[in-house]
């Protein structure tokens, strides 16, 4: 089996008395899209940020490329975040700049890329994610479902080769969701980056990511393909997705 | 068009600024941008309390210079003070340099009295004849208390 | 033993009680040094800086003229009414100067851009970080501390001595304007006695002030605003207001501490 692009080994992170991670083990591949479920309040997010660096481990390792970062230099580390790119549930837009302005600044801070570069692919990316003609208004003028199409645009926007989606499509009318997550298959393809997704949608994540993670009580409790899980007779992960979502499972209880 | 607008206001803002810093460092601060309208002068005092650097030098009630600095001259005891004349004003040897003050409890300034002598000082001479400060305290203990020294 | 411990547990408070500020301090100082030395990392911030000297300098400009000129000419009054008992009002133009260029100047103008620009400042600084928009610049591989705090403390850098500069020449006209035109002095004394009396090291003395001031309000607005999240008091607006308010509340208390400080070592 190939090395995991990112490999989490037994990692503990807690905030004050509140324990969120306990050990969790997790391996994610290139090229894949993982996605990371759960219940709500359980530590996805926390998970996420401790890719990025967001979050420092209290115990335990996360590798890249079997490496610990950890043990990186400040240029390695920089190197590596340069890879990624970060997708708030929240969408942390600027809220004191414009959309276009939003979406350009990972572009512009980079340096050294061209002006008229810049404003063509913000120009593309607005295109791609239905955002033509309000790049000029600023976030609070946005609905919910806007902003998190500009979050994504600005994720996407530097062309990354892994990418984190926190909660990419919750709070999306059923068509946008349908599109936003059409789009990160689309771009998974044709760009090949790597996603690790947290995500509540359980039928559709099942369509579009490769492997499946699942968090509870601090610990990967499953991971594996889509295939996998659907038929996997864990009681906790059968009562998560059948609660969430019971028509997802239809398939499942009709094949044992 | 929003950028030009907060760069002219900006502008604006430094140009007032630069007129106001401009307005303290030459007008008040005295500030010399070049340094050759000014030759150096010399004067020994036996007393110069009140005097500070930056105070006048007149003659006759017309400013010529300032005072540029003060210290003593450890063999003697005395404190000799640096005057800045500006070019064109004429010195002789014999001028006198008296240490007064403006009104009753006002600035020291230097007071030169111009004398009849033909050698003209250059820059770095010293003025011989030197009138120190008026003390007003020794006067009026001396008008009060008769002159009991003698 | 029971009281052995008692006492242990009372010096152990009594030191987390010294230890908390002085970390606190530190990680001020970490704060400020790393902003000033990303002024001049590269690509220079400049459009930055300038969006920045905009609002805390030229914005600042009126309300710095209104309580410049209300303060020169309180001073006027003043003075006027103390001098005339020793029957030297002459003096007065140089009662307003030395006392606007010392020490008026740098330290009014630095609290009214405290309450003008530094309020906002830890407040926009503490709402991007509780809605996690510093996270999202770090994620972007941009550095916050470079991106938000530099172009304000340079900024502010600038800014600062323009605006005592403009408090100090708009103090002195409105000293002229009790002193000479309501209360009578000789106009040509007035101004004769604000030249003759300023020197270049009370100007030296402002305006080294007034930096002081621009890097300690700069660091310490960014900074309450930039450590929001680690409030223990208060979370989310909550926060954003206690650390708006103990923003304003420590520079103003900082600007006079250090206001004592530098005037001791000038003078």
């Amino acid at each position: 089996m190939t090395v995991p692009l990112i490999e989490f080994n037994q990692v503990f992170k807690h905030f004050g008395d509140n324990a969120v991670l306990k050990g969790v083990d997790l391996s994610i591949y290139q090229g894949q899209v993982t996605a990371i479920i759960g219940k709500s309040g359980i530590g996805k997010s926390v998970l996420l940020k401790h890719i990025i660096g967001l979050l420092e481990p209290d115990a335990g390792e996360i590798l890249f490329q079997g490496k610990a970062i950890s043990t990186m230099t400040a240029a390695e580390r920089k190197a590596v975040k340069m890879k990624f790119s970060y997708m708030f549930q929240g969408t942390a837009l600027f809220d004191s700049m414009s959309v276009y302005e939003n979406v350009a600044l990972p572009l512009k801070e980079k340096g050294r890329i061209p002006f008229r570069e810049i404003e063509s692919r913000v120009r593309d990316k607005l295109a791609q994610l239905d955002l033509v003609g309000i790049e000029d208004k600023y976030p609070s003028q946005l609905s919910g479902g806007m902003k998190k199409r500009v979050a994504m645009a600005r994720a996407l926007v530097t062309d990354p080769e892994i990418v984190l989606f926190d909660e990419p499509t919750t709070g999306l009318d059923p068509i946008r969701k349908n599109a936003a997550h059409a789009m990160i298959a689309e771009y998974q393809k044709t760009f090949g980056f790597t996603g690790v997704m947290v995500s509540h949608e359980i039928p559709d994540v099942f369509y579009i990511s490769q492997r499946i993670a699942m968090l509870d009580q601090g610990r990967i409790v499953f991971q594996g393909s889509c295939e996998e899980i659907q038929n996997s007779t864990e009681p906790v992960i059968r009562q998560f997705i059948r609660g969430q979502n019971p028509e997802s499972i239809k398939a499942a209880p009709s094949e044992r | 068009m929003k950028k030009t607008s907060v760069e002219t206001a900006v502008g604006v803002f430094v140009l007032i600024g630069l007129i106001s810093v401009a307005y303290l460092t030459i007008k008040l601060g005295k500030m010399e941008w070049f340094g050759d309208d000014y030759y150096m002068l010399n004067a020994r005092f036996n007393s110069v309390s009140g005097l500070k650097a930056g105070a006048l030098v007149d003659m006759a009630g017309v400013e010529i210079g300032q005072v540029a600095d003060i210290h003593l001259d450890n063999q003697r005891q005395v404190a000799i003070v640096s005057l800045k004349i500006k070019k064109g004003v004429i010195l002789t040897d014999d001028v006198i340099a008296s240490v007064k003050t403006s009104g009753l409890i006002g600035d020291k300034y230097i007071r030169l009295t111009p004398g009849g002598s033909d050698r003209i000082l250059k820059s770095g001479d010293m003025i011989i004849d030197t009138e120190s400060a008026l003390d007003i305290e020794e006067l009026v203990s001396k008008y009060v208390f008769g002159d009991a020294k003698k | 033993m029971a009281q052995s411990i008692t006492i242990t547990n009372m010096l152990a408070g009594l030191g987390r009680m010294a230890i908390s500020p002085v970390q606190e301090l530190g990680r001020v100082a970490i704060f400020f040094f790393r902003g000033a030395i990303h002024l001049f990392s590269l690509p220079l911030q400049a459009d930055k800086i300038i969006d920045q000297v905009y609002f805390i300098g030229m914005k600042s400009v009126f309300v710095i003229c209104l309580t410049g000129a209300f303060t020169g000419m309180v001073l006027g009054l003043q003075g006027y009414y103390t001098l005339v008992k020793f029957g030297s009002e002459g003096l007065l133009g140089a009662a307003v100067a030395l006392s606007l260029i010392r020490e008026m100047g740098p330290v009014l103008a630095a609290i009214m851009v405290v309450a003008r620009a530094g309020s906002a400042m830890a407040a926009e600084i503490g709402i991007m970080r509780i809605s996690e928009q510093i996270d999202a610049l770090e994620t972007m591989d941009i550095n916050p501390v470079r991106f938000l705090f530099s172009p304000r403390l340079g900024a502010a850098l600038i800014s600062f001595p323009f605006l005592t500069a403009i408090f100090d020449v708009v103090g002195i006209i409105g000293g002229y304007v009790t002193g000479s035109l309501l209360l009578g002095i000789n106009s040509g004394l007035y101004f004769s006695r604000v030249e003759s009396s300023v020197l270049m090291e009370d100007i030296n003395g402002g305006f080294a002030k007034s930096f002081c001031f621009a890097a300690i309000v700069a660091t310490i607005c960014c900074f309450q605003g930039y450590t929001t999240h680690l409030r223990k008091e208060g979370f989310g607006a909550k926060g954003v207001s206690l650390s708006t308010t103990s923003a304003v509340v420590l520079s103003c208390v900082m600007i006079l501490v250090a206001d004592y400080v530098l005037t001791s070592f000038l003078l």
